[in-house]
């Protein structure tokens, strides 16, 4: 199964970065844009069920079903200093939603080490990973039916 | 309505202090959370804390415990070296105290291929290129109620240099408070710092030592989650591989999660009546014990460490940064499992 274009994108152009601080720079910026869930996805207290498993930012993954049966991937990051998170909420938004469900069930966890790099501690790289696997999961069930994203 | 810095702090520091109770399913009931990634307000209603107010808390080392304020006032101090660690590898980017420098746990404290720390070599250039002496005092502070700034902390005292202290509340409440963050690098002048070799035998505990500890029936503490401790987080659906394949704990270990030792509301460790009521009467352990803590590679529990160590006076207290990510995939030890 192909990865969804958009991502394969981000991820090059992010690998033409090695440079780490320029690395960062540029994911400090992808972070400026988060946006949270609009209220009429979801409001606080965010459900438990939508919270991201081993998450220390504690972040929530949203999805909303598009006209044309794609998704829109919605996030919540409570932790004021999960920068990180905040880059990775954007970067799985701005790369996955629109695309087709079945490529983006199929997204390996592993994309958290080309757009971090390798120097993640352990808790960091599963909270991300577990980020990228709620996405993922939320567009394999959608794609298994009834069609209802959560 | 965007809620005040200290509210944000108060809020999420309650969260992961109930993650680490294991009531993950009790959500924060207010809609005036922030979320959005800024640069520090100057608010400045944060409650202040100072070296006489850390001395009152009964620590029985006060001196390893800085406040915000007296890191204000060291800034350009030549003998003082402001370090931030964090767990966020993008947040000293963003913004840190004016003059400090980085220390990141996974570039510089580790040794790139084996799992284990740097050597004398890799101590002793670290220390030259952030310009510190072995008269400099450092100074850490981080995120996450200074987890990852104890961890660097612990890692330093294997070589010795105890010139060594840490910020009080760590960088939120730096922030907090409205103070100046700057996102411009400092250079200092290279040192020329004579590292000792590192000791592991103090403060350090390995593989079959720790077994030997359980067959002697001497205490551990085990500062993970309730659902890690009891085995339960491997089982559950969903739920990422945490680099194990058992769950549970080590026989014998109490569960004290790390973050019971912090205050919810501004991120400063509790006072040592609080932490004794938590260590000594509940974990039951006491101060001329010879105490093994551990959490999953042993970050967690240096935090632990640091507050068993230097704000109780424990005197015989040893990381085990092996932890559940090496106990949890041996063959053949022991292991309890509460579920």
């Amino acid at each position: 199964m192909a990865v969804p274009k958009k991502l394969t994108q981000t991820l090059e152009t992010l690998e033409m970065v090695p440079d780490r601080n320029e690395r960062i720079q540029l994911l400090i910026d992808i972070a400026g844009r988060f946006e949270e869930v609009p209220p009429r996805i979801a409001r606080r207290p965010f459900p438990p069920d939508h919270l991201v498993p081993a998450c220390e930012s504690q972040a929530y993954v949203f999805g909303e079903e598009r006209p044309d049966g794609t998704l829109d991937f919605h996030f919540a990051v409570e932790n004021p200093q999960g920068i990180s998170a905040k880059a990775m909420a954007v970067i799985l938004d701005e790369t996955l939603s629109g695309a087709p469900p079945q490529q983006v069930a199929e997204v390996p966890q592993d994309i958290v080490y080309r757009v971090f790099g390798r120097e993640l501690s352990m808790g960091k790289s599963m909270g991300l990973m577990s980020m990228v696997g709620t996405v993922a999961n939320m567009a394999k069930k959608y794609t298994e039916g009834p069609h209802s994203p959560g | 309505m965007i809620p005040s810095e200290p509210e944000v702090t108060k809020l999420y520091t309650s969260w992961l202090m109930l993650r680490e109770d294991g009531l993950v399913g009790r959500s924060l009931n207010d809609d005036r959370i922030s979320h959005k990634c800024r640069l520090p307000q100057r608010q400045g209603s944060e409650r202040r804390t100072t070296v006489s107010e850390i001395e009152s808390r009964g620590y029985v080392h006060p001196d390893v415990l800085v406040s915000t304020e007296w890191v204000a006032g060291h800034i350009e101090d030549p003998g003082v070296r402001i370090i931030e660690s964090n767990e966020d590898p993008l947040l000293y980017s963003t913004g840190h105290i004016p003059g400090a420098v980085e220390v990141d746990w996974t570039r510089d404290l580790n040794d790139p291929v084996r799992r284990d720390y740097l050597g004398r070599d890799g101590f002793e250039a670290l220390m030259r290129r952030i310009g510190v002496g072995r008269d400099t005092t450092v100074v850490f502070y981080g995120d996450r109620n200074n987890w990852w700034a104890t961890y660097a902390y612990w890692v330093f005292q294997l070589f010795g240099h105890d010139k060594a202290k840490v910020m009080d509340g760590g960088r939120i409440k730096w922030v907090n408070e409205g103070r100046p963050l700057t996102k411009d690098v400092p250079s200092y002048p290279a040192s020329d710092y004579q590292a000792r070799e590192r000791d592991d035998k103090r403060i350090r505990a390995f593989r079959d030592q720790v077994l030997r500890h359980v067959e002697g029936k001497r205490p551990l503490i085990d500062v993970r989650s309730p659902q890690e401790y009891s085995g339960e987080r491997l089982h559950m659906p969903e739920y990422p591989n945490e680099g194990a394949l058992r769950g549970g704990h080590i026989p014998g270990a109490a569960n004290v999660p790390w973050a019971k030792a912090v205050n919810p509301e501004d991120g400063t460790f509790k006072s040592a009546a609080e932490l004794r009521a938590l260590y000594e009467n509940e974990a039951k352990i006491k101060p001329d014990d010879d105490v093994v803590v551990y959490c999953r590679i042993g970050e967690r529990s240096s935090h632990t460490w640091f507050v068993l160590t230097n704000l109780l006076g424990f005197k015989q207290v040893r990381n085990y940064d092996g932890s559940w990510t090496e106990w949890g995939n041996l063959v053949g030890v022991p292991i309890e499992r509460t579920v």
